[in-house]
Protein backbone atom coordinates (compact mmCIF):
# COMPACT_ATOMS: atom_id res chain seq x y z
CA UNK A 1 0.00 0.00 0.00
CA UNK A 2 0.65 3.39 -0.18
CA UNK A 3 3.39 4.83 2.69
CA UNK A 4 1.59 7.95 4.61
CA UNK A 5 3.65 11.08 4.46
CA UNK A 6 4.02 13.42 7.42
CA UNK A 7 4.09 17.16 6.26
CA UNK A 8 8.12 17.09 7.02
CA UNK A 9 8.51 14.15 4.77
CA UNK A 10 6.92 14.87 1.87
CA UNK A 11 9.22 15.39 -0.88
CA UNK A 12 7.54 17.34 -3.70
CA UNK A 13 10.71 17.80 -6.24
CA UNK A 14 12.13 17.00 -8.09
CA UNK A 15 9.14 18.69 -10.26
CA UNK A 16 8.78 16.66 -13.69
CA UNK A 17 6.51 18.26 -16.20
CA UNK A 18 5.39 16.52 -19.19
CA UNK A 19 3.28 17.09 -22.74
CA UNK A 20 1.94 19.66 -20.50
CA UNK A 21 -0.68 21.86 -22.68
CA UNK A 22 -3.46 24.08 -21.10
CA UNK A 23 -5.87 25.18 -23.64
CA UNK A 24 -7.69 28.78 -22.82
CA UNK A 25 -11.13 28.92 -24.85
CA UNK A 26 -10.41 26.39 -27.68
CA UNK A 27 -6.58 28.49 -28.13
CA UNK A 28 -3.28 26.64 -26.88
CA UNK A 29 -1.62 28.54 -23.99
CA UNK A 30 0.86 25.96 -23.57
CA UNK A 31 2.19 23.76 -25.84
CA UNK A 32 3.69 20.42 -25.21
CA UNK A 33 5.38 21.51 -22.29
CA UNK A 34 7.75 19.01 -21.04
CA UNK A 35 10.95 20.04 -18.23
CA UNK A 36 12.36 19.19 -15.00
CA UNK A 37 12.32 21.64 -11.70
CA UNK A 38 15.46 19.93 -9.69
CA UNK A 39 15.10 19.37 -6.26
CA UNK A 40 16.53 22.42 -4.03
CA UNK A 41 17.17 24.07 -7.01
CA UNK A 42 16.54 27.99 -8.03
CA UNK A 43 14.91 27.97 -11.47
CA UNK A 44 14.40 31.23 -13.38
CA UNK A 45 11.68 31.33 -15.80
CA UNK A 46 12.23 33.39 -18.46
CA UNK A 47 10.45 34.90 -21.86
CA UNK A 48 8.70 37.55 -23.12
CA UNK A 49 5.50 39.01 -22.05
CA UNK A 50 2.41 36.52 -23.20
CA UNK A 51 4.81 33.69 -23.87
CA UNK A 52 3.09 31.81 -21.08
CA UNK A 53 5.34 31.96 -17.82
CA UNK A 54 2.87 33.29 -15.15
CA UNK A 55 0.12 30.30 -16.44
CA UNK A 56 3.06 27.52 -15.91
CA UNK A 57 3.98 28.42 -12.60
CA UNK A 58 -0.16 28.92 -11.75
CA UNK A 59 -0.51 25.28 -13.45
CA UNK A 60 2.41 24.05 -10.86
CA UNK A 61 0.74 26.08 -7.87
CA UNK A 62 -2.87 24.02 -9.04
CA UNK A 63 -4.68 27.26 -10.07
CA UNK A 64 -5.10 26.65 -13.54
CA UNK A 65 -6.74 23.15 -14.61
CA UNK A 66 -4.89 20.85 -16.96
CA UNK A 67 -5.78 20.46 -20.49
CA UNK A 68 -3.57 17.55 -21.80
CA UNK A 69 -0.18 16.19 -19.95
CA UNK A 70 0.95 15.88 -16.53
CA UNK A 71 2.66 17.53 -13.67
CA UNK A 72 4.41 14.82 -10.78
CA UNK A 73 6.06 16.19 -7.37
CA UNK A 74 8.63 13.64 -6.52
CA UNK A 75 6.72 11.15 -8.71
CA UNK A 76 3.23 12.17 -6.76
CA UNK A 77 0.24 13.77 -8.42
CA UNK A 78 -0.39 16.96 -7.35
CA UNK A 79 -2.91 16.43 -4.49
CA UNK A 80 -4.10 19.02 -1.49
CA UNK A 81 -0.87 17.75 0.80
CA UNK A 82 1.58 18.84 -1.94
CA UNK A 83 -0.40 22.05 -2.77
CA UNK A 84 -0.06 22.78 0.99
CA UNK A 85 3.78 22.24 0.84
CA UNK A 86 3.71 25.34 -1.66
CA UNK A 87 3.38 29.05 -1.34
CA UNK A 88 2.81 31.48 -3.92
CA UNK A 89 3.80 35.00 -4.41
CA UNK A 90 1.84 37.20 -6.98
CA UNK A 91 2.79 39.85 -9.33
CA UNK A 92 0.27 41.87 -8.17
CA UNK A 93 -0.06 41.23 -3.91
CA UNK A 94 -3.35 40.29 -3.45
CA UNK A 95 -3.26 41.38 0.37
CA UNK A 96 -6.46 41.35 2.74
CA UNK A 97 -8.46 44.20 3.61
CA UNK A 98 -6.70 43.78 7.64
CA UNK A 99 -3.42 45.63 8.94
CA UNK A 100 -0.40 43.49 8.29
CA UNK A 101 -0.30 41.99 11.38
CA UNK A 102 -4.07 41.07 10.50
CA UNK A 103 -2.92 39.46 7.27
CA UNK A 104 -0.25 37.20 8.49
CA UNK A 105 -2.43 36.02 11.19
CA UNK A 106 -5.11 34.36 8.86
CA UNK A 107 -2.53 32.37 7.05
CA UNK A 108 -0.99 31.30 10.16
CA UNK A 109 -5.00 30.49 11.37
CA UNK A 110 -4.21 27.68 8.63
CA UNK A 111 -1.32 26.32 8.55
CA UNK A 112 -0.52 26.74 12.34
CA UNK A 113 3.18 26.82 11.53
CA UNK A 114 4.42 29.34 14.32
CA UNK A 115 3.34 31.68 16.90
CA UNK A 116 2.86 35.10 17.18
CA UNK A 117 6.54 35.51 17.81
CA UNK A 118 7.22 34.19 14.90
CA UNK A 119 4.76 35.57 12.94
CA UNK A 120 6.85 38.98 14.47
CA UNK A 121 9.85 37.58 13.53
CA UNK A 122 9.72 36.90 9.97
CA UNK A 123 8.21 40.26 9.91
CA UNK A 124 11.15 41.56 10.86
CA UNK A 125 12.99 39.82 8.61
CA UNK A 126 11.18 41.87 5.72
CA UNK A 127 11.42 44.96 7.40
CA UNK A 128 8.17 45.41 8.00
CA UNK A 129 8.18 45.10 12.36
CA UNK A 130 7.09 48.56 12.66
CA UNK A 131 3.64 48.25 10.49
CA UNK A 132 2.15 45.72 12.44
CA UNK A 133 -1.38 47.73 12.92
CA UNK A 134 -1.01 49.40 9.48
CA UNK A 135 -3.65 48.72 7.19
CA UNK A 136 -1.91 46.20 4.91
CA UNK A 137 -3.23 48.31 1.14
CA UNK A 138 -1.56 51.62 2.65
CA UNK A 139 1.84 50.06 1.99
CA UNK A 140 3.75 51.22 -0.96
CA UNK A 141 4.55 48.44 -3.69
CA UNK A 142 7.56 47.21 -2.56
CA UNK A 143 6.34 47.03 1.53
CA UNK A 144 3.12 45.33 -0.28
CA UNK A 145 5.54 42.99 -2.27
CA UNK A 146 7.50 42.13 1.20
CA UNK A 147 4.24 41.56 3.38
CA UNK A 148 3.65 39.16 0.46
CA UNK A 149 6.67 37.10 0.72
CA UNK A 150 6.81 37.23 4.60
CA UNK A 151 3.09 35.87 4.12
CA UNK A 152 4.51 33.06 2.10
CA UNK A 153 7.45 32.13 4.41
CA UNK A 154 4.98 31.51 7.12
CA UNK A 155 3.55 27.89 5.46
CA UNK A 156 7.29 27.20 5.41
CA UNK A 157 6.98 25.82 1.83
CA UNK A 158 9.08 23.55 0.38
CA UNK A 159 8.39 25.05 -3.18
CA UNK A 160 8.51 28.97 -3.42
CA UNK A 161 6.47 30.28 -6.47
CA UNK A 162 7.43 34.00 -7.24
CA UNK A 163 6.01 35.72 -10.15
CA UNK A 164 8.38 38.44 -11.00
CA UNK A 165 8.45 39.14 -6.97
CA UNK A 166 10.68 42.45 -7.54
CA UNK A 167 9.12 44.02 -10.53
CA UNK A 168 9.39 47.97 -9.93
CA UNK A 169 10.62 47.75 -6.50
CA UNK A 170 13.08 50.24 -4.79
CA UNK A 171 16.72 48.73 -4.34
CA UNK A 172 16.34 48.07 -0.84
CA UNK A 173 13.28 45.71 -0.89
CA UNK A 174 14.78 44.46 -4.09
CA UNK A 175 17.73 43.53 -2.17
CA UNK A 176 15.55 42.56 0.90
CA UNK A 177 14.02 39.85 -1.25
CA UNK A 178 16.83 38.80 -3.12
CA UNK A 179 18.47 37.64 0.31
CA UNK A 180 15.64 36.47 1.11
CA UNK A 181 15.02 33.72 -1.26
CA UNK A 182 18.57 32.75 -1.24
CA UNK A 183 18.15 32.41 2.22
CA UNK A 184 15.17 29.99 1.79
CA UNK A 185 17.21 28.44 -0.76
CA UNK A 186 19.75 27.39 1.35
CA UNK A 187 17.62 25.74 4.09
CA UNK A 188 16.30 23.57 1.28
CA UNK A 189 13.45 25.26 -0.19
CA UNK A 190 12.84 24.70 -3.96
CA UNK A 191 12.34 28.05 -5.60
CA UNK A 192 11.00 28.72 -9.25
CA UNK A 193 11.04 32.48 -10.25
CA UNK A 194 9.78 34.78 -13.35
CA UNK A 195 11.43 37.61 -13.80
CA UNK A 196 12.47 40.36 -17.00
CA UNK A 197 15.42 41.19 -14.71
CA UNK A 198 18.72 39.38 -16.66
CA UNK A 199 21.30 40.42 -13.85
CA UNK A 200 18.71 38.57 -11.14
CA UNK A 201 18.67 35.88 -12.90
CA UNK A 202 22.12 35.45 -13.51
CA UNK A 203 22.51 36.23 -9.55
CA UNK A 204 19.95 34.01 -8.19
CA UNK A 205 19.20 30.95 -10.58
CA UNK A 206 20.91 27.83 -10.96
CA UNK A 207 18.74 26.69 -13.80
CA UNK A 208 17.00 28.51 -16.41
CA UNK A 209 13.81 27.20 -18.55
CA UNK A 210 13.22 29.94 -21.60
CA UNK A 211 9.86 30.14 -22.56
CA UNK A 212 8.07 31.36 -25.95
CA UNK A 213 4.69 31.47 -27.37
CA UNK A 214 3.46 28.71 -25.20
CA UNK A 215 6.53 26.46 -25.55
CA UNK A 216 9.66 25.78 -23.88
CA UNK A 217 12.31 26.51 -26.33
CA UNK A 218 15.10 25.99 -23.75
CA UNK A 219 16.27 24.59 -20.28
CA UNK A 220 19.94 24.87 -19.20
CA UNK A 221 22.30 25.45 -16.30
CA UNK A 222 21.87 29.64 -16.24
CA UNK A 223 26.00 29.54 -16.76
CA UNK A 224 25.07 28.03 -20.30
CA UNK A 225 22.22 29.83 -20.83
CA UNK A 226 23.61 33.35 -20.33
CA UNK A 227 26.75 32.20 -21.87
CA UNK A 228 25.90 30.30 -25.38
CA UNK A 229 22.06 30.09 -25.54
CA UNK A 230 21.31 27.62 -27.88
CA UNK A 231 17.60 29.02 -30.14
CA UNK A 232 17.84 32.56 -31.99
CA UNK A 233 14.97 33.46 -29.26
CA UNK A 234 16.89 33.25 -27.05
CA UNK A 235 19.54 34.74 -28.49
CA UNK A 236 17.69 37.76 -29.74
CA UNK A 237 15.78 38.01 -25.99
CA UNK A 238 19.43 38.36 -24.49
CA UNK A 239 20.15 40.78 -27.15
CA UNK A 240 17.05 42.46 -26.01
CA UNK A 241 15.39 42.30 -29.51
CA UNK A 242 11.46 41.72 -30.53
CA UNK A 243 10.39 38.33 -30.59
CA UNK A 244 8.02 37.71 -33.18
CA UNK B 1 -45.38 77.12 7.60
CA UNK B 2 -47.81 77.72 10.53
CA UNK B 3 -48.06 73.61 10.12
CA UNK B 4 -43.94 72.80 10.23
CA UNK B 5 -43.43 74.68 12.91
CA UNK B 6 -46.11 73.25 14.93
CA UNK B 7 -44.56 70.18 14.41
CA UNK B 8 -41.20 70.37 15.04
CA UNK B 9 -42.49 71.88 18.60
CA UNK B 10 -44.87 69.49 19.11
CA UNK B 11 -41.72 66.62 17.84
CA UNK B 12 -39.88 68.54 20.77
CA UNK B 13 -42.16 68.76 23.29
CA UNK B 14 -43.02 64.78 23.01
CA UNK B 15 -39.25 64.07 23.26
CA UNK B 16 -38.84 66.13 25.93
CA UNK B 17 -41.22 65.28 28.28
CA UNK B 18 -40.86 61.30 27.56
CA UNK B 19 -44.22 60.79 26.19
CA UNK B 20 -44.95 57.52 27.69
CA UNK B 21 -47.24 56.34 25.01
CA UNK B 22 -44.19 58.01 22.05
CA UNK B 23 -41.92 55.83 23.32
CA UNK B 24 -43.99 52.98 23.37
CA UNK B 25 -44.24 53.15 20.05
CA UNK B 26 -40.93 53.88 18.84
CA UNK B 27 -39.52 50.91 20.96
CA UNK B 28 -42.02 48.37 19.01
CA UNK B 29 -40.87 50.48 15.61
CA UNK B 30 -37.07 49.63 17.18
CA UNK B 31 -37.95 46.03 18.09
CA UNK B 32 -39.97 45.08 14.94
CA UNK B 33 -37.26 46.81 12.33
CA UNK B 34 -33.84 45.13 14.55
CA UNK B 35 -35.51 41.40 15.29
CA UNK B 36 -36.54 41.19 11.57
CA UNK B 37 -33.05 42.66 10.43
CA UNK B 38 -31.48 40.07 12.31
CA UNK B 39 -33.63 37.00 11.43
CA UNK B 40 -33.12 38.32 7.90
CA UNK B 41 -29.61 38.86 7.95
CA UNK B 42 -29.23 35.27 9.58
CA UNK B 43 -31.10 33.37 6.50
CA UNK B 44 -30.28 36.72 3.65
CA UNK B 45 -26.09 37.47 4.31
CA UNK B 46 -25.47 33.19 4.26
CA UNK B 47 -27.43 33.03 0.89
CA UNK B 48 -25.65 35.96 -0.85
CA UNK B 49 -22.49 34.68 0.28
CA UNK B 50 -23.11 31.63 -1.45
CA UNK B 51 -24.74 33.13 -4.26
CA UNK B 52 -21.34 35.26 -4.55
CA UNK B 53 -18.90 32.75 -4.01
CA UNK B 54 -20.18 29.39 -5.99
CA UNK B 55 -20.88 28.84 -9.75
CA UNK B 56 -23.75 27.29 -10.87
CA UNK B 57 -25.84 27.02 -13.66
CA UNK B 58 -28.85 28.97 -12.65
CA UNK B 59 -26.94 31.06 -9.76
CA UNK B 60 -27.29 34.44 -11.89
CA UNK B 61 -31.05 33.84 -12.43
CA UNK B 62 -31.67 33.26 -9.12
CA UNK B 63 -29.95 36.50 -8.63
CA UNK B 64 -31.62 38.30 -10.99
CA UNK B 65 -35.02 36.87 -9.16
CA UNK B 66 -33.56 38.54 -5.77
CA UNK B 67 -33.16 41.65 -7.15
CA UNK B 68 -36.75 41.83 -8.92
CA UNK B 69 -37.84 41.06 -5.56
CA UNK B 70 -36.02 44.07 -3.63
CA UNK B 71 -38.81 45.97 -5.58
CA UNK B 72 -41.96 43.71 -3.99
CA UNK B 73 -44.66 46.17 -3.18
CA UNK B 74 -45.39 45.91 0.86
CA UNK B 75 -49.25 46.29 0.57
CA UNK B 76 -48.83 42.82 -1.74
CA UNK B 77 -46.67 41.29 0.62
CA UNK B 78 -48.88 42.32 3.64
CA UNK B 79 -52.12 40.91 1.81
CA UNK B 80 -50.05 37.38 1.15
CA UNK B 81 -48.88 37.43 4.60
CA UNK B 82 -52.01 38.31 5.95
CA UNK B 83 -53.79 35.08 3.63
CA UNK B 84 -51.52 32.81 4.88
CA UNK B 85 -51.86 33.54 8.67
CA UNK B 86 -55.59 34.44 9.04
CA UNK B 87 -57.73 32.07 10.69
CA UNK B 88 -58.19 30.44 7.51
CA UNK B 89 -54.84 30.54 6.02
CA UNK B 90 -52.83 27.53 6.01
CA UNK B 91 -50.99 28.76 9.27
CA UNK B 92 -53.56 30.38 11.00
CA UNK B 93 -53.51 27.84 13.78
CA UNK B 94 -50.42 29.88 14.96
CA UNK B 95 -52.91 32.83 15.63
CA UNK B 96 -50.66 35.54 15.44
CA UNK B 97 -52.17 37.54 13.03
CA UNK B 98 -52.19 41.40 14.65
CA UNK B 99 -49.06 40.54 16.67
CA UNK B 100 -45.71 42.08 16.33
CA UNK B 101 -44.67 38.63 14.92
CA UNK B 102 -46.86 38.60 12.02
CA UNK B 103 -45.03 42.22 11.47
CA UNK B 104 -41.40 40.90 11.87
CA UNK B 105 -42.58 37.80 9.31
CA UNK B 106 -43.88 40.20 6.88
CA UNK B 107 -40.80 42.97 7.49
CA UNK B 108 -38.53 39.83 6.52
CA UNK B 109 -39.94 38.99 3.29
CA UNK B 110 -39.36 42.21 2.39
CA UNK B 111 -35.45 42.63 3.54
CA UNK B 112 -34.24 39.21 2.85
CA UNK B 113 -34.28 40.17 -0.53
CA UNK B 114 -31.90 43.01 -0.39
CA UNK B 115 -29.69 41.24 2.51
CA UNK B 116 -28.96 38.82 -0.32
CA UNK B 117 -28.88 40.82 -3.61
CA UNK B 118 -26.48 43.59 -1.99
CA UNK B 119 -24.31 41.35 0.56
CA UNK B 120 -23.83 38.82 -3.08
CA UNK B 121 -22.71 42.15 -4.74
CA UNK B 122 -20.50 42.87 -2.08
CA UNK B 123 -18.85 39.68 -1.28
CA UNK B 124 -18.39 38.73 -4.70
CA UNK B 125 -16.58 42.27 -5.33
CA UNK B 126 -14.13 40.82 -2.74
CA UNK B 127 -14.85 37.03 -4.02
CA UNK B 128 -13.33 38.33 -7.18
CA UNK B 129 -9.95 39.89 -5.37
CA UNK B 130 -9.20 37.02 -3.28
CA UNK B 131 -10.27 34.15 -5.39
CA UNK B 132 -7.14 33.23 -6.71
CA UNK B 133 -5.30 33.85 -3.38
CA UNK B 134 -7.42 31.68 -1.28
CA UNK B 135 -7.09 29.09 -3.68
CA UNK B 136 -3.55 29.35 -3.88
CA UNK B 137 -2.89 29.16 0.12
CA UNK B 138 -5.63 26.47 -0.11
CA UNK B 139 -8.53 28.27 2.55
CA UNK B 140 -10.79 25.95 3.80
CA UNK B 141 -14.36 26.69 2.95
CA UNK B 142 -15.54 27.78 6.10
CA UNK B 143 -12.27 29.77 6.84
CA UNK B 144 -12.97 31.41 3.39
CA UNK B 145 -16.51 32.34 4.18
CA UNK B 146 -15.42 34.02 7.45
CA UNK B 147 -13.01 35.84 5.82
CA UNK B 148 -15.19 37.34 2.97
CA UNK B 149 -18.16 38.14 5.66
CA UNK B 150 -14.87 39.68 8.04
CA UNK B 151 -13.65 41.84 5.14
CA UNK B 152 -16.68 42.89 3.22
CA UNK B 153 -17.84 44.14 6.67
CA UNK B 154 -18.06 47.81 6.09
CA UNK B 155 -20.08 47.02 2.89
CA UNK B 156 -22.50 44.46 4.50
CA UNK B 157 -23.14 47.01 7.20
CA UNK B 158 -24.51 49.19 4.26
CA UNK B 159 -26.32 46.49 3.29
CA UNK B 160 -27.80 46.25 6.69
CA UNK B 161 -28.66 49.92 6.43
CA UNK B 162 -30.61 49.25 3.47
CA UNK B 163 -32.64 47.01 4.90
CA UNK B 164 -32.91 48.79 8.44
CA UNK B 165 -34.23 51.72 6.15
CA UNK B 166 -36.67 49.87 4.70
CA UNK B 167 -37.88 48.43 8.04
CA UNK B 168 -38.42 50.90 9.97
CA UNK B 169 -40.07 53.14 7.13
CA UNK B 170 -42.25 50.41 6.33
CA UNK B 171 -46.03 51.11 6.39
CA UNK B 172 -48.19 49.06 4.12
CA UNK B 173 -47.67 45.51 5.09
CA UNK B 174 -47.40 46.25 8.93
CA UNK B 175 -50.94 47.92 8.98
CA UNK B 176 -52.19 44.97 7.01
CA UNK B 177 -51.02 41.96 9.49
CA UNK B 178 -50.40 44.27 12.37
CA UNK B 179 -53.67 46.29 12.54
CA UNK B 180 -52.55 48.99 14.17
CA UNK B 181 -53.56 48.42 17.44
CA UNK B 182 -52.57 50.57 20.33
CA UNK B 183 -50.20 49.49 22.69
CA UNK B 184 -49.69 46.46 21.04
CA UNK B 185 -48.57 46.34 17.12
CA UNK B 186 -48.69 50.23 16.53
CA UNK B 187 -45.51 51.60 15.42
CA UNK B 188 -44.62 54.83 14.26
CA UNK B 189 -45.37 54.72 10.79
CA UNK B 190 -48.84 53.24 11.26
CA UNK B 191 -49.21 56.06 14.08
CA UNK B 192 -48.10 58.97 10.99
CA UNK B 193 -51.03 57.06 8.82
CA UNK B 194 -53.34 56.98 11.82
CA UNK B 195 -52.93 60.79 12.42
CA UNK B 196 -52.88 61.76 9.11
CA UNK B 197 -56.40 60.20 8.34
CA UNK B 198 -57.41 62.08 11.86
CA UNK B 199 -56.54 65.75 10.57
CA UNK B 200 -54.26 65.45 13.22
CA UNK B 201 -51.47 67.04 10.73
CA UNK B 202 -48.87 68.65 13.23
CA UNK B 203 -48.99 65.59 15.72
CA UNK B 204 -48.10 62.79 12.08
CA UNK B 205 -45.35 65.09 11.01
CA UNK B 206 -43.59 65.67 14.37
CA UNK B 207 -43.48 61.36 14.54
CA UNK B 208 -42.85 61.74 11.00
CA UNK B 209 -39.41 64.19 12.48
CA UNK B 210 -38.73 61.87 15.00
CA UNK B 211 -38.66 59.15 12.53
CA UNK B 212 -36.39 60.52 10.43
CA UNK B 213 -34.04 61.79 13.35
CA UNK B 214 -33.17 58.22 13.64
CA UNK B 215 -32.50 57.16 10.18
CA UNK B 216 -30.79 60.67 9.91
CA UNK B 217 -29.02 59.40 13.42
CA UNK B 218 -28.11 55.79 12.02
CA UNK B 219 -27.11 56.55 8.77
CA UNK B 220 -24.50 59.22 10.02
CA UNK B 221 -23.03 56.51 12.35
CA UNK B 222 -22.38 54.38 9.59
CA UNK B 223 -21.49 56.29 6.87
CA UNK B 224 -18.65 57.66 9.42
CA UNK B 225 -17.73 54.62 9.96
CA UNK B 226 -17.05 53.50 6.66
CA UNK B 227 -15.61 56.93 5.95
CA UNK B 228 -12.93 55.73 8.26
CA UNK B 229 -12.76 52.53 6.92
CA UNK B 230 -12.16 53.52 3.33
CA UNK B 231 -9.01 55.65 4.89
CA UNK B 232 -7.69 52.91 5.85
CA UNK B 233 -8.27 51.04 2.56
CA UNK B 234 -10.55 48.61 4.23
CA UNK B 235 -13.47 49.32 1.78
Amino acid sequence: MFKKFTKSELKISPIKIKDLSISINDRFILNNINCLINNKSITAILGPNGAGKSLLLQTINGLIPISNGEITFNLRQLDENIRKQQAMVFQSPTLLRRTVLGNMEFVNSIYKNTNMLGVKDILKKVGLEAYNDKPARLLSGGEKQRLSLARALLIQPKLLLLDEPTANLDPYSLKLIEDLILEENSKGTTIILITHDMSQAKRLASDIIFINKGRVLEQTNSNIFFKEPKTIESKKYLAGEILL
Amino acid sequence: MNILLEAFKQSFDLVLMLDRDLFEILFLSLKVSFISLFFSCLIGLPLGTFLAIKNFWFRDNILIVFNTLMGLPPVVVGLIVYLIISRSGPLGWLGILYTPTAMIIAQMILIIPIIVSLSAQAIEEVNQEYKYLFLSLVVPSHKAVKAYLFDARYSILTVMLAGFGRAISEVGAVIIVGGNIDHLTRVMTTSIALETSKGNLSLALALGIILLSIALTVNFLLIRLKIRAKRRMYV
